[in-house]
């Protein structure tokens, strides 16, 4: 592995050689254990209310809703909505966010990396302008484009589309992209460069064969992030996605509630096979996804 | 470098039109996408706000800052107003210190320590609208936090969590807290990681306590952090929208609206484009606001000291 400037796994390293002394337990100590437990449990709560929800039937829910075990367990709802009746409303909204999430950050990642490419690497006049351009997008909630971005997206033919959310998604993704990659390039000795130069590389064939390869940590980092973002994305797909087939997960599990509102187990079920794919993500790729985050915005 | 500037020499002009050209070529990607899509709509949100305009018919009528005017005179929205900055005073006042003692405590080597931290940072990953679902559905009336209070004797304090203007906004502030606060605190655990044991000891042994140690080492130290934490926070409550809309939609009576729902009620329900862009340019002009006060603050202080910056 190449080394990394963004921090990927700093948290624990350090700590692991600074961290020598094991605090003694003092009244402190516990008194802060204590609220840690605390806040676990007020996290797991409403994970796990879901959870077990929807291993419940909607008699249970009701009769006794202080009741944390389902009892007994029923296993209708999530095969409802894995293989049953709303499977098909389920699945079809997975590979609708799957396929925004990959085109949007493709197009983010590769525009990004090129864009950070020139801005780390190459003299020219109004660069530092250009790339503050950029930095102005980390600064402005994307709330304020959406009344115009929807109207440019009729304009382009782009409502109901997955280019319609997937292209503004891969805009808005630009700005930390760029700005976590570009002191990444930065970091890569001039030497490297001058020595391909030599041996004939082009500024693109450096880009491609020397510094993208070397590059694969931050970029892991930034396409987690990006990915996070969008799959996560509401008030885009909400203006967008006109239509129940091209709905997004978070969108649907919406529409699923309210559709279903008297029945909550199978909502419950619903919206947690739903958020099983961010968890598995976080579990694989939590070192890029903390560390891309504390790398932008620890350094400023 | 000079076989390099030697060779380039020799066709000065062509090597640096070859030069221009792939400037362009690797630029042009994200700064077309960039423009279009970014830019284009912030500035047209500007011109559309200066018209009564449906969104459909031809833009004609022009109003000039009638639409400004309304919006400032409009009880939702100030209402909207109110709101999102109710939830920057929470966020700075209880959001941040909590993050903040949390990143403390977990920056000490303990059993479990990887645990809490994996857990705290999740609702960060999970989606806005599905954590407003789960919310929505856990504090309807008689589900399990009401019941869970009544059995441990706390039914007295059951509130109509979303249902009672005077409660809405605080049971959103608890959930918002819930879903970033460990965000915030890994950013802290970041920074607070970043700064040399050895100051803080240096300090100890001059005689300082813990307590003044942190006070006068740890936290100014810190100091970068908690504003980018800070700016973070703002600009995120500026544009609160997801979860609300999932919850309440901005209700009851608008005691839970927010600028961005506004905005959006006002363009997709309404149909009043040119009202909702100005309810639009002024959610940017409250960012702008906070940025430019983060870039004057930020900038003037963290270039004062080599260890206030975290390299890079």
């Amino acid at each position: 592995m190449a080394t990394t400037t963004t921090n990927v796994g700093a948290p624990s390293d350090t700590a692991r050689w600074m961290g020598i002394r094991v605090a003694r337990p003092s009244l402190l100590g516990i008194v802060a254990y204590i609220v840690l437990v605390a806040v676990a449990v007020a996290i797991l709560i409403p994970i796990g209310y879901a959870v077990l929800g929807g291993f419940k039937t909607n008699g249970q829910l009701a009769a006794n809703p202080g009741q944390i075990l389902p009892d007994p367990w029923v296993l209708e709802n999530y095969e409802e909505v894995l293989v049953g009746k709303s499977a098909p409303t389920f699945w079809g909204e997975f590979g609708n966010s799957l396929l925004i999430a990959f085109i949007s950050v493709t197009i983010a990642v590769v525009f990004a990396s090129m864009a950070a490419f020139v801005f780390a690497r190459m003299q020219f006049r109004g660069r530092e302008a250009l790339f503050t351009l950029f930095v102005f997008g980390l600064l402005f909630p994307t709330a304020v484009a959406i009344l115009p971005l929807f109207i440019l997206l009729r304009n382009l033919g782009l409502m109901g589309t997955p280019w319609g959310v997937a292209l503004p998604q891969a805009a808005f993704a630009l700005p930390l992209t760029i700005v976590i990659l570009r002191p990444f390039f930065r970091s890569i000795p001039a030497e490297l460069e001058d020595a391909a130069r030599i041996d004939g590389c082009s500024s693109f064939a450096f880009f491609w064969r020397v510094l993208l390869p070397l590059a694969r940590p931050a970029l892991a980092t930034v396409s987690v992030l990006a990915v996070v973002t969008t799959w996560n994305a509401f008030l885009l797909p909400l203006v967008v996605l006109n239509g129940a087939e091209q709905w997004t997960l978070p969108l649907g599990a919406q529409n699923f509630s309210t559709q279903y509102s008297s029945d909550q187990a199978r909502v419950l079920a619903f919206t947690v096979v739903g958020i099983i794919p961010a968890i598995v993500f976080y579990a694989i790729a939590e070192r890029q996804l903390v560390g891309g985050l504390t790398s932008g915005a620890v350094k400023g | 470098m000079t076989a390099l500037s030697a060779r380039t020499r020799g066709n000065g002009s062509g090597a640096r039109r070859s030069k221009s050209l792939t400037i362009a070529l690797f630029l042009l990607p994200a700064l077309a996408l960039y423009v279009l899509f970014v830019l284009i709509p912030i500035v047209q949100a500007g011109h559309y706000s200066l018209y009564k305009w449906n969104g459909l018919q031809p833009l004609t009528d022009f109003i000039g800052l009638k639409n400004y005017e309304t919006a400032l005179s409009s009880a939702p929205f100030r209402a909207a107003i109110g709101n999102n900055v109710l939830i920057i005073v929470l966020s700075l006042a209880i959001q941040i210190p909590f993050s903040l003692a949390l990143a403390v405590m977990l920056n000490r080597r303990f059993p479990g320590r990887a645990v809490f931290r994996l857990l705290f940072f999740l609702p960060y990953v999970l989606s806005e609208a599905v954590t407003g679902i789960v919310f929505r559905l856990l504090l309807q009336p008689d589900a399990f936090v009401d019941s869970a209070m009544s059995t441990v004797g706390l039914g007295a304090l059951v509130q109509d969590w979303f249902g009672d203007t005077n409660v809405v906004m605080i049971t959103m502030f608890v959930i918002i807290s819930w879903k970033y606060f460990g965000f915030h605190m890994i950013l802290m655990l970041a920074g607070l990681q970043g700064i040399p044991k050895e100051l803080e000891e240096a300090a100890l042994i001059d005689g300082a306590d813990k307590r003044q140690a942190f006070r006068h080492v740890t936290l100014p130290l810190l100091g970068p952090t908690i504003r980018v934490s800070v700016f973070l926070s703002m600009i995120g409550a500026l544009q609160l929208f997801d979860m609300i809309w999932v919850m309440t939609a901005g209700g009851p009576l608008n005691a839970s609206n927010t600028m961005a729902i506004s905005m959006f009620k006002a363009g997709f329900k309404g149909t009043q484009m040119g009202y909702g862009s100005a309810l639009a340019v002024i959610l940017f002009l409250f960012s702008l606001v906070v940025a430019l006060a983060y870039q004057r603050f930020v900038l003037r202080r963290d270039t004062e000291g080599a260890l206030t910056t975290f390299g890079g």
